[in-house]
């Protein structure tokens, strides 16, 4: 396993039975549908997760209340082999504007077949978001430390999908 | 200063395991609470537990006469652990939900 400062890289597979095209489309078009719901950052139920199209579009989740928050942009768009985005939702679960905070994600779309695609995900950087204080900062201030930071996101976990 | 400790995330491979991590993530509890809440005995909580804090990812500490187990907040293994399991749940459902769009020919044509 690869490491960047102190966190290692994680990974993760998944194989489709698709073109790495269709399974480029569907990763990205499709976003909202197969992202689980219970991980999302914003007050309101997550009604949509939507990875904008291109260079410089924007990943975010929109509330049923309507209220847009974001999670990162689009660094690369490759289609059908290659994605990465930037993902800068820090330790208090809000976006963080700030790209020198940010980890990354890059997804990769491999032909394992005629109609099978091996789809790579690598979650990078992870150490950015731990040197940006964010995820220490609550865990001193809060006192509750993860257990406390996470009870957002068990909490949606734990609502009805 | 050794702040980290390389995890070994097979740990969290255990659905069991992996179950007791997040309850403890969610809230400090007592193996009594937790194999309460589980379909396990205490005795198979107590040794989940044993692994979960070899490994880094949970700390106990004593209230009352009882131990109280929590996320290891000054574990990157444990911030790393939490992640790689939003990675496997997310690409999981992507699978899944692929696997419904290639066989349901009513999605061939969505959009």
């Amino acid at each position: 396993m690869t490491s960047t400062g102190q966190l290692n890289v994680l990974e993760g597979t998944a194989t489709v039975a698709m073109t790495p095209e269709r399974a480029f489309a569907f990763f990205t078009e499709s976003f909202g549908r197969w992202w689980p719901a219970a991980y999302h950052i914003g007050t309101s139920e997550m009604a949509d997760a939507i990875l904008e199209p291109g260079e410089g579009g924007r990943w975010y989740e929109r509330g049923v209340d309507g209220t847009e928050c974001d999670w990162g942009r689009v660094l690369a768009w490759e289609p059908p082999h290659r994605l990465v985005v930037t993902w800068q939702i820090n330790g208090r679960w809000e976006y963080d504007p700030d790209p020198a905070r940010a980890s990354e994600i890059e997804v990769r779309f491999t032909a394992d077949g005629p109609e099978q695609t091996a789809v790579t995900l690598e979650h990078r950087h992870l150490d950015r978001l731990v040197d940006g204080k964010a995820i220490q900062d609550t865990i001193v201030e809060r006192g509750g430390g993860w257990s406390t930071l996470l009870e957002l996101f068990a909490d949606t976990a734990q609502s009805p999908s | 200063m050794k702040a980290f400790k390389d995890v070994d995330l097979a740990i969290l491979g255990d659905p069991t395991r992996k179950a007791i991590f997040e309850r403890l993530a969610r809230r400090p509890s007592s193996v009594g609470e937790l194999a309460e809440s589980l379909p396990v005995t205490r005795q198979a909580v107590s040794q989940h537990l044993r692994v979960l804090k070899e490994g880094g990812l949970v700390v106990a500490t004593p209230e009352g006469t009882k131990r109280i187990y929590r996320i290891n907040p000054a574990g990157l293994a444990a911030i790393q652990a939490y992640f790689q399991n939003i990675w496997d749940e997310a690409l999981t459902a992507f699978q899944k939900a692929a696997e419904q769009t290639a066989t349901d020919p009513e999605q061939e044509n969505r959009p």
